[in-house]
Formats: structure tokens, C-alpha cells, sequence
């Protein structure tokens, strides 16, 4: 038996006793690619996903919205920030991992492909996405990695917030006026099924999903997330007296849960492969972003190594 | 590595007086004085800190794990295996 | 006064209208910045900034909408805060040109922060001691938020104009472009006139204010343009650019197709 072997035997029983793994403990090769695909992914989502709600800020309907909705896309750049930062504790830099992003070679959620013509998405991505992205990563809080889920812990912490504003912004709309109420609809009827394939593909066609679960980076199945969350949000619209789009949606007695119709997982691979209504426009905005920003994080640099010459120079005078 | 990167700072922040400060995360910024400011807006958006220590990434030396966990003897003397420690061609791959 | 741009507007005020265009100047001040901040959210140079930008931009429509609170109760009747944003017209928007100019660059956006926050600064500073007490109370907690505000735009000022000769010269161009409409936040005005004196009269703060910018254009080797420049005014009397059509436009777009509605 090789030393690798034994190693990786460790890790495994390690990982079982459910101690955290830190950055400076070994780690299979494999774990660590894992990690910095899931995480840098996960970065990536929380940044992509400001671009749909910052398209509704200078429109909020009241200063009030204005605000929440400012702070609640402030608080996902600050999410993913705090996730680049775990994932720099595997050795991965930032402007490596927006790289990869920019070139395609690195995917985010595929939720945010899709476009927001209307204040009452707003509500729905608050309350369907952020309730799908909490499902997750309530889960995440347990991960084996140490650094990935002291993030995760305080993410938790500050997302319950945006769950709570987007039903908010749904509830208003549904006790509103009837065009509010038709906005509520068409809007959760855009946004269902992209929903539910934010758990990403079936268990049958997870590929990495048996090895995620083996060392707890992933605690829960994509199937098992997904049908938590069908579960959670179904009365949550029927106290709203909205209809969830699924004429197969039935409660499953038997099973105690609810049954619901298939997902056109042909849509799903097509967003991801980048062929959904915004891919191309998310990534065009971001490059647009980083690329006239060059100069200015050049002429901070210049200036910081000006300042540190000149207190050398101080320094040596004294 | 290209200028327009800005080097990495490890953030402490002490929540209370009495506390002492602790381990939050890490930013970018190209000095300490925006290092500070940084941390403030990213680390404290809901006040949870009074004090902040900024840290090059680079400055931190840690000890290797316990003596009982030798197994994971570390490859560096670094807190974090970060990116400034690895010059890697992005063409190597299993790195 | 003689024929001019500014030839047709109201210069009478009772005290009661006095105050209230007190508190629409800084409110208007502060929800144009911040709505014009807000804009940067997800097109920063850096994620650290991004977060940065968002903070001073909620702190300036926070700060606004303490204003326009105090000024609905002031109006009366079914008057609230987001009638008084929604629905007023350009006409009535009391905010400096300075305000509404378009965000361009970052260099750009951080000469109108620079020159509108040291302003802020000492302002907030002195009206802390105001005699109607809403205003002393919003003073003391701007003051807070202005001081880093002021430092922030001061800093990046220096960074930018001590950087790369290309910044050098961005953040040059950006001053120059932006110095006309500088002057407007010292405007005197008549309804002042209506005012006590622990109402701080703008004009009062323009020395510190050269002085200060002064300092930090210095600083930031950096050409200070010349004070007796010509300075574009009409903010303050409700006759503004072409670019507050539009951000009034974008803004209030979704309220005013649903008048009726509550959000």
C-alpha cells in the first residue's frame, strides 16, 4: 500500500469524524480542484446575480424599495467577496478565477440568464432564488471545508434578509392594484422552473456529485434540495393566492410530499452551454466593468508604491 | 503579475470592547489605508466591528499543525496557500 | 438683478417657504447623488469598490429621506416622502447642477464626490447647531457618513492624480470639466434672507472649501483651476440641464405608471 493511498485513506476517515479541514492540512488534489471549482462557481453567481436587480434600482418604485434593494445587492457583492476569499485559501487568486469567468471556462448560476422586465421579478428572485440559494446553502454551513463554511455561516446569516424583502415585495404587489396582481403572476410563472433547476441536474445525471457527498462538501442530494424546496414553497404562494405554473403539482400523500411535473432539462443544458436569454450579455457587462476599471486599479497600485518609496526614503533620512 | 491586480490583506475585526479581534476573511486593496476602508465597508456593513486590523497575506507565518496530526505536515509556513506563493502556467493541469 | 438665464424666477420667500426650500436644497442634493451613485452598483473597477459606492449612495438617499419626511409633514394632507421624489417635476427639484451631471468615468464620478462632499462636510459640521432641531438631528448623523465620504473622494482624488500618467491626466480633465459647476453650491440665495442665522449660508462655506481643495488638488499634483472661472447656477431655482429630464424620467418611470399603487 503507497503512502498516497494511506493519505488519502486518512483525509477520508478525517473528513468522517467530521473535523474541518483547514488550508495548510493536506487534501487530495482532487478535493481541492473541487473546492475551488464549487466555490469560485458560487462567487461567481452572487456577483453575476447583482447585474439582474441592479437593473431596478434607479427604478424603484418607492425610496424606501430604493434602499432595501440597494443594500440587498450590496450584501451580494459582499457574499461574493467573502467566497473569493475562501477560495484564495486554496491557492486560487481572484483575478485568476474572474478570468475563467470571463472566458466562459467558468460557470455561475444559471438563473441569472435570465432578463427582469418587471419590478415584480424583484420579488420573485428574492423569494424563489434566494429561497433556492438558502436551501443550499444552509447545507454549506456544514461543509468539510473550514473557510467555506465559516463563509457560508455568515452569508446565512445576512441572506435570511433577502428572502424576507422579496416575499415582502410579492405580498405588496398581490395586495395591490390588479395590474400589481397580474405582475405578481406573470412573474412567478417566468421565474418557477428556472427555480427548480437551480439544483442543477438529477441525481442520475450529477456526475460529481457521489464524490461531493463523500467528503460532505455537498451534505444533501440536488434531488433532495430540490423537493425541500418545492415543499417549503407551495403554501408560501397559495397564501399569496398565486398558482405555481405545474398542472402536475399534486400533494403526495404516500410520500409525504409534493409531486411536480418535469423539467425541461433541455432549457437547462442550453442556459448553461450559454445560450439563454442573457449569458452573453451578463459576461459582455462584467468584461465592460473590469476592462474600464483597469486604469484605475493600475493608478491605485502606482500611487501605493510612490507612497511606500517615499516613506523609505523618510525612513533612511530619519 | 499584471499591475492592475491589488494585493491581498487578511482582516481582523474586534466586535466588542473586551474582545479580542478576530479572523473575518480577506480583500484586496493596493495599500493599508484602503486596505482599512475596504474592510470597513465590506466586513462592517452591520456595524459589526469597532476595531480592524489590516495584515498583508503575505506577512503571516503560522505554526504547523499539532504534533498528533502529523499526517498533515504543512508545505509552507503560510496561514493560507495563497496565490502569491504559486507561479503556475494555466496550461499545467492537476495542479 | 439684470436680464439673464435666470431672468424669470421666484426671489421672494416667506419664512415658511424659506424652510422648506432649505430642506428641499439638501434633500434634492442628496437623493440626486445618491441616484446617480447607485448606478455604479455592479460596474466598479473592483469588487471593493463596488461595495464602497453602494454605501455612500444608501447613505445619501437615507439621508433624503429624512428630509423629504420632515417636508411632508411640513406639506400636509396625503404629501409623503415618495410623492415628494415620484412626482414633482424637474421644475421643482432644487438639487445643485453639480448633482445631476452624468457619472461618466471614475474620475469623473469622483471630482463631483470630491467637490459636493467637502462641501457636505463643513456644511453638516456647522448646521449641527441648526435652531430647528429635525436639522440639527440629520446634521449630527450626516456628519458621520460625510466625513468618510469626504475622505474617500479626497483620497481617491490624490491616488488618481499621483498614480499613472494616465490617471494624472484623466482625473485633470475631470476636475476642469466638472469646475463650472462647483461654484453653485456657494450661491447666495434670498430665501436665506428669511432665515436665522444658525442656518448656514452656503456662501459662508467657499473659503474653507477653496481651501481645501486646494490642498488636496496639491497634493495630488494636481492644476487647481482658477475660482474666478465662470460658474453655471440655476439649480437652486428649479432650471436645470437636460441630463435631470432623464434621471427623473428613469426614476420615477415605474411610480408614475402606477399612481394609485402601493409598494
Amino acid at each position: 500500500m503507497g503512502t498516497n493511498v494511506s493519505l488519502e485513506d486518512k483525509f477520508q476517515s478525517y473528513v468522517d469524524a467530521e473535523k474541518k479541514v483547514e488550508p495548510k492540512n493536506w487534501m487530495p488534489e482532487k478535493y481541492r480542484r473541487t473546492l475551488i471549482r464549487q466555490i469560485s462557481q458560487h462567487a461567481h453567481s452572487e456577483i453575476i446575480g447583482m447585474q439582474p436587480e441592479a437593473n431596478w434600482i434607479t427604478r424603484a418604485p418607492s425610496l424606501r424599495a430604493k434602499l432595501i434593494l440597494l443594500a440587498k445587492v450590496q450584501d451580494e457583492a459582499g457574499h461574493g467577496l467573502y467566497l473569493y476569499s475562501s477560495a484564495e485559501t486554496l491557492g486560487e487568486p481572484r483575478d485568476k478565477m474572474i478570468a475563467d469567468l470571463q472566458s466562459g471556462k467558468a460557470k455561475y448560476s444559471s438563473i441569472f440568464n435570465y432578463p427582469t422586465p418587471s419590478w415584480a421579478d424583484m420579488g420573485t428572485i428574492g423569494w424563489l432564488v434566494d429561497g433556492a440559494a438558502i436551501q443550499n446553502q444552509v447545507m454549506l454551513t456544514r461543509t468539510s471545508y473550514g473557510p467555506y463554511a465559516r463563509a457560508m455561516v455568515k452569508i446565512c446569516k445576512e441572506e435570511s434578509f433577502h428572502q424576507r424583502q422579496g416575499y415582502e415585495v410579492v405580498m405588496k404587489l398581490t395586495q395591490g392594484t390588479p395590474e400589481q396582481i397580474e405582475m405578481a403572476q406573470e412573474s412567478l410563472n417566468r421565474w418557477w422552473w428556472p427555480s427548480l433547476m437551480m439544483f442543477g441536474p438529477s441525481d442520475d445525471n450529477s456526475p460529481n456529485s457521489e464524490q461531493s457527498m463523500l467528503w460532505k462538501i455537498k451534505r444533501k442530494s440536488n434531488d433532495t434540495l430540490r423537493q425541500e424546496f418545492v415543499d417549503k414553497t407551495v403554501p408560501q404562494a397559495e397564501y399569496l393566492g398565486l398558482t405555481i405554473p405545474d398542472k402536475d403539482l399534486v400533494w403526495n400523500e404516500s410520500r409525504g410530499h409534493y409531486d411536480f411535473g418535469d423539467i425541461n432539462w433541455d432549457e437547462f443544458y442550453q442556459v448553461v452551454k450559454g445560450n439563454g436569454p442573457c449569458n452573453k450579455e451578463r459576461i459582455a457587462h462584467h468584461v465592460k466593468a473590469h476592462e474600464d476599471g483597469a486604469w484605475v486599479r493600475e493608478a491605485a497600485n502606482a500611487f501605493a508604491e510612490k507612497q511606500a518609496k517615499r516613506k523609505n526614503k523618510e525612513a533612511s533620512a530619519a | 503579475m499584471s499591475t492592475t491586480n491589488w494585493k491581498l490583506w487578511e482582516v481582523f475585526l474586534r466586535s466588542k470592547n473586551g474582545l479580542s479581534h478576530k479572523h473575518v476573511g480577506s480583500l484586496h486593496a493596493p495599500d493599508s489605508n484602503m486596505a482599512i476602508k475596504n474592510a470597513r465597508d465590506v466586513y462592517t456593513r452591520r456595524s459589526e466591528g469597532i476595531s480592524i486590523w489590516v495584515v498583508p497575506s503575505e506577512e503571516i507565518t503560522a505554526s504547523s499543525p499539532d504534533e498528533k496530526e502529523a499526517l498533515f505536515t504543512p508545505s509552507d509556513d503560510k496561514v493560507y496557500r495563497h496565490p502569491t506563493f504559486y507561479d503556475i502556467p494555466d496550461d499545467v493541469q492537476h495542479m | 438683478m439684470a436680464g439673464g438665464w435666470l431672468n424669470g424666477v421666484k426671489r421672494d420667500f416667506t419664512s415658511e417657504e424659506a424652510l422648506k426650500e432649505y430642506f428641499f436644497f439638501l434633500a434634492d442634493d442628496a437623493l440626486m447623488l445618491g441616484q446617480q451613485l447607485s448606478k455604479w452598483c455592479s460596474k466598479g473597477p473592483v469588487l471593493e469598490q463596488d461595495i464602497a459606492i453602494i454605501n455612500t449612495s444608501l447613505d445619501h438617499i437615507g439621508r433624503a429621506r429624512l428630509l423629504y419626511q420632515e417636508l411632508a409633514k411640513m406639506e400636509g394632507g396625503a404629501v409623503t416622502e415618495d410623492t415628494l421624489a415620484y412626482f414633482r417635476d424637474h421644475l421643482k427639484f432644487r438639487n445643485a447642477l453639480l448633482l445631476e451631471q452624468p457619472n461618466g468615468h471614475w474620475g469623473d464620478t469622483i471630482a463631483r464626490s470630491f467637490f459636493f462632499d467637502t462641501f457636505n462636510f463643513y456644511l453638516f459640521d456647522k448646521l449641527r447647531s441648526c435652531s430647528n432641531k429635525t436639522l440639527a438631528g440629520v446634521a449630527e448623523k450626516a456628519l458621520k457618513e460625510v466625513s468618510y465620504q469626504a475622505q474617500w473622494s479626497a483620497e481617491w482624488v490624490i491616488r488618481l492624480g499621483d498614480g499613472t500618467d494616465e490617471s494624472h491626466h484623466k482625473m485633470q480633465e475631470s476636475i476642469n470639466r466638472l469646475w463650472m459647476w462647483s461654484g453653485e453650491l456657494f450661491e447666495a440665495h434670498p430665501m436665506f434672507d428669511m432665515l436665522d442665522d444658525s442656518f448656514v449660508r452656503f456662501e459662508s462655506l467657499r473659503e474653507v472649501w477653496l481651501h481645501k481643495t486646494g490642498e488636496v488638488l496639491k497634493e495630488a499634483t494636481l492644476v487647481i483651476p482658477s475660482p474666478e472661472l465662470w460658474m453655471q447656477t440655476g439649480g437652486r431655482y428649479g432650471i436645470h440641464t437636460s441630463e435631470l429630464g432623464f434621471i427623473l424620467a428613469e426614476m420615477q418611470s415605474l411610480a408614475r405608471t402606477h399612481p394609485e399603487a402601493t409598494w
